[in-house]
């Protein structure tokens, strides 16, 4: 059971940054990008990620109607589910980017998902500028598969 | 230790990137123009024409990944002439290193950016000697900007003009959808 290894693990390590599924999504709300602890039904992290879709797109409205704010990048929480938690976060050019983490995890705190919000825009905007990369083709960079990796919960 | 790159033209760190783009610039204005003549011969309206798309398609490219790079850390914009004051002030100063002289908007989706001194022209001679050469040079700078926009969610037409040497103005129009 993937939540036991986790447990197991010594402190240091870094058991409270892991995500169960990241997924980063194109302006026309196609995925560029999805992977999820492979012991769990991907399908299900999948449907996940699609439907969080429709609150991201809440949130975005919902700010651009309040004059004068100046709208963050980092959208939080979107939603709970009884075993996972959603957050959003999207770009100036309209990438969303989703990570989904397991409600147990309560030791992870806000501003540790911004920083790895923050990790994955930056390997993002790396791999927008690899001229071998056409912006719109799915994510196939080493180094972003390696940085999403560091983020992930270790697969059973 | 600063980036240095093409992709992060940063002004002021005192390494050689500005005179570096300049002169590859140039360069890929001259291969353009020289490797297609030799295939195809004289030059007729539809060669440059398709030139002319070709620097613009660079453009295009260069623009989408600046943009990302460039908005990184920045808040959302509020409506379009946000995005477009970014693009004069901000976009402008990194990638053509001074700010857009004027701007000029109908309100209905048309800008005109003049620039009086274009960074890529001040190379060419004031007079009127070149002034029919001066499009070619001004190609990939309106990929740039529609490139730019287009990743910013606002498809457009990118359009340069020169009258006097080396002031130019662009002219963006954006598409409604």
């Amino acid at each position: 059971m993937p939540h036991c290894h986790v447990i197991t693990q010594p402190a240091h390590r870094k058991e409270t940054k892991m995500a169960v599924c990241i997924a980063v999504i194109a302006k026309e709300n196609y995925p560029l990008y999805i992977r999820s602890v492979p012991t769990q039904n991907e399908l299900k992290f999948h449907y996940t990620v699609h439907t969080s879709l429709d609150v991201v797109e809440e949130k975005i409205s919902a700010a651009g109607k309040s004059l004068g704010d100046q709208r963050e990048l980092y959208l939080g929480l979107l939603y709970p589910t009884e075993d996972y938690k959603v957050y959003g976060y999207v770009t100036n050019s309209k990438v969303k980017f989703v990570i989904v983490v397991d409600s147990s995890n309560t030791s992870l705190r806000d501003n540790e998902i911004r920083s790895m919000f923050r990790k994955l825009h930056n390997s993002f905007t790396d791999v927008m500028c690899n001229p071998f990369h056409t912006p719109g083709n799915p994510i196939q960079s080493k180094a972003f598969d390696e940085i999403v990796s560091g983020m992930m919960a270790p697969s059973a | 230790m600063p980036e240095v790159s093409l992709f992060t033209l940063v002004p002021s760190t005192g390494m050689a990137d500005d005179a570096l783009f300049e002169f590859l610039h140039m360069e890929i204005v001259a291969h353009v123009y020289r490797d297609l003549q030799s295939l195809k011969g004289d030059t007729d309206t539809k060669d440059r024409s398709s030139r002319v798309s070709i620097l613009e398609g660079m453009g295009y490219r260069v623009g989408q990944g600046l943009i990302e790079r460039l908005t990184r850390d920045s808040p959302c914009f509020k409506d379009e002439l946000d995005i477009m004051k970014f693009i004069c002030k901000d976009f402008w100063t990194k990638v053509f290193r001074r700010q857009v002289d004027n701007l000029r908007t109908n309100h209905q989706g048309t800008y005109v950016l003049q620039d009086n001194k274009f960074n890529l022209l001040t190379q060419l001679s004031n007079g009127k000697q070149y002034l029919d050469q001066a499009p070619k040079y001004l190609a990939f700078s309106c990929g740039v900007v529609r490139g730019a926009l287009s990743n910013l969610g606002l498809e457009s037409v990118v359009t340069a003009e020169v009258s006097v040497m080396p002031s130019c103005k662009f002219q963006v129009v954006i598409q409604k959808l």
